[in-house]
């Protein structure tokens, strides 16, 4: 493949473009031989003309189709002269496919990123830059490195450029010039690839690498994509760390809130979470049915169905069920797990025991690239502004408002709020909406980052109970520090030991930690009565 | 001078016990393994082994559910966690099943077949012994033992109770079911220990093996259930129930709390454990989905149906939801998970004391009415 794509090379540039292909080219591509085919897709590639760029994807996606001497592909039901791109009609009879076999498609594969990278638009030059670095990392080729200077040199975009000399590097690092080898290394320095470190490794080897020059370059570079990988990779896992706590606190704001005032576990928490999940892909549904063109803020709009729609449920929840058990901790956990049970099966009935397709609006997908191995996924971004929003919501309503005032006396002292006038049974209602709505805005949360389905709550009852146990009861910054940490902390472990390994330390150490200190981080002030 | 612990463990039970626990062995012991196996088949009183396997099965879930009660019913501690006690047991006794195997396995090898899917060149340390029938009966009760016993002197120390407590164990069946559930743990991964051949050198399908193993579960949950007399009509219950209703009045009178809730809380996980051991060959399987949250949380709802602290309650409870469940996930497999959820919600909420506690209440109305 090499020399063929060298020779390939030459020619793209030497010769000029015709306007129309020569026809005995194009015909040849539907020979038999092997060997015919690829000499006339050589000989395509080398007029970087937009028709054979045409022709040769065709012949890629096997759309392109023989019917004796003519030679044709199909664009949209119309059939299309391989030649001279006119259209005939009507359509030939007898047509056959041109087959490819992996030699062809490999020899077709090279010419496409080749001819791309001279294409007018930018994103397809970035593309097939970066396709031709990966091929290359794996599989360096002095072949391609003249054709990547020349598309480097009459680059104009900074970012493409960038790429290119990457790629040219990468090409040239087992050129037979000992100062263009050197010249590779030290280019390969600025990369953040896993794949460039490995080749890296490879060249600081005396066997694989004559000069010393080169090897010495090579160890100092080396060590400088290893320590930026190493940046990226802490990087990228505090983030991912702060992503899953943030979800954490999302779904223990709420529990936090119902266990501080009631005292009681409510087990079908998670399951307030899976109905915020399901009202933003009601939502979506709702949008792409009546308002098409407002799709991209389904997500918006869900945020108070989420919230409304899980705080309903609470309040039923709250109303028939869990009132009725105070007193009785342990019976309320048993109910409101048969309660859960029912809104799980209630959500299969309705929905169907399949997870369902929640898409993340335009604005909240793709993602910020810091490096080449790490990129931050702008959904995971927006969810831990939007906790932090939350977050802030909930710390004004407690702290702020008369409301907040209640459950905070209702949470240090029933009775004695009780005496001094506090409404204690309202309180327990809308405290327990307000957690129940907390959980539904979780649910939108999740929606865009995990899948939605009626299980989905399941897993996070025991999570969100560690960062209750673990922040303490009734304190908003020992949810938040608890869920944070919890979530970095398991982040790392999980990169180091397993995600399973990670899961039994940390539960091993929220144990070891209740042993010190009963009340959790940051226990209130007072002193309590046992009961 | 103080009596003999034996004749002190065999006085606990009343007559009306002794004498409902003489009927239960003539049935099990005797009257349902002549009908299975001396009746011939196609005769109306001859017993399937449908039968036989669906009644081992409840019993087994019968000795879990007494376990459970001696906790929750009698010291106050509602764990979620039981599951992970009894799927112990299970793998302890599933190890020698699955050495008795022998080479009659889908790869013919000296090793487990799992093992060798796994490439795995020889046994892990932690399957040493597991040739020994007697090792594997010590393993059954001391591996879920210990592991209560470590786990409760942590959590009772710290006073650790109510949904704490009952959340906790949850989380630890949960990490297990996790722990399990990873080929490398060395106990099957996903699809846990099955294909067993045999038992002692017997094979394990036939009748008689079925019908032996029937009749050990029934005696097994005789002996659970005469425990369970002897200890909660003992002092060592009546201190314990104190606990259950004001741990610190307890205390301040002079009792540890910390050594009877852990000693009850180690007995119970060891019968769960014996009745896991009893549970795998009778179904022919075990894997991680026994340890899994829901499945220990099941248990609890045995109790509350059948009636708590009360030990014949367990039983019952266990056999109604058992019972219903079969039924309903072949008639109806949609709305087992509604029943099963109101049934949580409605027993909770209308009948604290369970079936028993109704019947006694009706009984008492239907008295007062006669005279």
């Amino acid at each position: 493949m090499k020399p063929i794509l060298l020779a390939l090379l030459l020619w793209l540039f030497a010769l000029p473009s015709f306007a129309a292909l020569d026809p005995a080219v194009v015909q040849q591509l539907a020979a038999e031989d092997s060997d015919l085919k690829i000499a006339a897709i050589q000989k395509l590639a080398q007029s970087a003309d937009g028709q054979a760029l045409k022709v040769l994807k065709a012949m890629n996606e096997e759309a392109l189709f023989a019917a004796g001497d003519q030679v044709f592909l199909k664009d949209k039901d119309q059939a299309v002269d391989a030649a001279s791109g006119a259209a005939i009609t009507p359509p030939p009879e007898n047509a056959d496919s041109v087959t490819i076999n992996n030699r062809v498609r490999g020899e077709l594969a090279g010419a496409l990123a080749a001819l791309r990278l001279f294409s007018p638009e930018r994103h397809m030059r970035l593309a097939a830059a970066k396709e031709l670095t990966l091929s290359l990392a794996s599989e360096p080729d002095a072949g391609m490195a003249p054709m990547l200077a020349r598309a480097r040199d009459q680059e104009s975009d900074d970012k493409v450029k960038a790429a290119l000399a990457q790629a040219y590097a990468l090409a040239t690092l087992k050129h037979a010039d000992a100062a263009a080898r050197l010249d590779a290394v030290k280019a390969l320095a600025g990369s953040g690839d896993p794949n460039i470190k490995l080749l890296l490794l490879a060249t600081m080897e005396p066997a694989n690498e004559a000069e010393v020059t080169v090897r010495r370059a090579a160890i100092a570079a080396h060590a400088e994509v290893k320590s930026r990988l190493a940046l990226g990779e802490t990087v990228g896992r505090i983030f991912s760390g702060l992503s899953l706590g943030s979800i954490l606190l999302l779904a223990a704001l709420g529990l936090a809130i119902t266990y501080g005032v009631m005292g009681v576990i409510n087990m079908a928490h998670g399951e307030l979470l899976m109905i915020g999940a399901y009202a933003a892909y009601f939502m979506q549904g709702l949008f792409r049915s009546y308002l098409p063109g407002w799709l991209d803020w389904y997500v918006v709009a869900a945020i108070p169905v989420a919230f409304l729609a899980a705080a309903a449920v609470g309040v039923l929840l709250e109303r028939t069920v869990i009132r009725w058990l105070y007193g009785r901790p342990l019976e309320t956990l048993l109910a409101t797990w048969g309660l859960s049970l029912i809104l799980i099966q209630a959500a299969r009935v309705l929905f169907g025991a399949q997870n369902v397709e929640v898409a993340n609006p335009s604005w909240m997908s793709g993602g910020i690239e810091l490096m080449p191995s790490i990129v931050l996924p702008l959904n995971r971004i927006v969810i831990v502004g939007f906790a932090l929003l939350v977050l802030a919501l909930v710390w004004v309503l407690m702290n702020r408002t008369r409301l907040g005032l209640f459950v905070r006396a209702v949470t240090q002292n029933r009775a004695m709020a009780g005496c001094v006038g506090v409404p204690t049974a309202r309180i327990d209602s809308v405290a327990f909406a307000l957690g129940a709505g907390i959980a539904g805005l979780g649910g939108v949360a999740l929606s865009q980052i995990a899948n939605v389905g009626p299980d989905m709550g399941q897993g996070y009852i025991v999570d969100s109970f560690m960062v209750v146990v673990l922040g303490g009861v009734g304190q908003l910054a020992g949810a938040v520090w608890a869920a944070l940490g919890l979530g970095v902390v398991s982040k790392f472990l999980e990169g180091w030991a397993g995600a399973v390994v990670a899961k039994i330390v940390v539960l091993v150490f929220i144990i070891m930690f209740i042993q010190k200190r009963p009340q959790g981080l940051f226990a209130l002030k007072g002193r309590f009565v046992e009961t | 001078m103080r009596t003999p612990l034996v004749i002190r463990f065999f006085t606990a039970t009343s007559r009306k016990g002794w004498m409902a626990l003489g009927v239960f062995a003539s049935i099990a012991l005797v009257l349902l393994p002549l009908l299975h196996l001396a009746v011939p088949p196609d005769h109306p009183l001859h017993v399937s082994a449908y039968v036989i396997a669906v009644g081992g099965k409840i019993m087994c879930y019968a000795i879990v559910a007494v376990a459970m009660d001696l906790i929750w019913g009698y010291a106050g501690i509602l764990s979620l966690g039981h599951g992970v006690f009894f799927a112990l047991g299970g793998y302890a006794f599933g190890q020698y099943l699955m050495r008795q195997i022998g080479r009659d396995g889908a790869y013919h090898a000296d090793l487990p077949d799992f093992m060798v899917f796994l490439d795995w060149k020889s046994l892990p340390w932690y399957w040493f012994g597991s040739d020994s029938f007697g090792l594997a009966l010590f393993k059954v009760v001391a591996i879920p033992g210990l592991l209560a016993l470590v786990f409760g002197f942590f959590a009772f120390r710290s006073r650790i109770k109510g949904v704490y407590f009952s959340i906790i164990t949850q989380a630890m069946t949960y990490a297990f079911m996790l722990l399990f559930f990873r080929n490398e743990t060395g106990f099957g991964g996903n699809n846990g220990f099955t294909d067993f051949k045999r038992i002692l050198n017997y094979p394990i399908t036939a009748p008689e093996m079925r019908v032996a193993l029937f009749g050990l579960s029934a005696l097994m949950l005789m002996f659970t259930l005469l425990l369970g007399r002897y200890l909660v009509t003992s002092k060592f219950g009546r201190v314990l129930t104190a606990i259950r209703d004001a741990e610190s009045r307890v205390m301040f009178i002079g009792y540890n709390p910390l050594h009877y809730k852990l000693f009850i809380w180690t007995v119970s996980a060891m019968l769960c454990g014996i009745a896991g051991a009893l549970y795998v060959p009778q179904v022919g399987i075990i894997n991680p989905g026994e340890m899994s949250p829901a499945n220990s949380i099941e248990i609890a709802i045995w109790v509350a149906v059948g009636g708590r602290a009360t030990l014949i309650g367990p039983v019952i409870g266990a056999a109604i939801v058992n019972l219903s469940k079969s039924f309903f996930t072949q008639a109806f497999p949609d709305y087992w998970l509604f029943f099963l959820g109101a049934l949580f919600v409605v027993v909770t909420l209308y009948l604290p004391d369970g079936v028993v506690g109704l019947w006694k209440r009706l009984s008492q109305t239907w008295k007062a009415r006669r005279s």
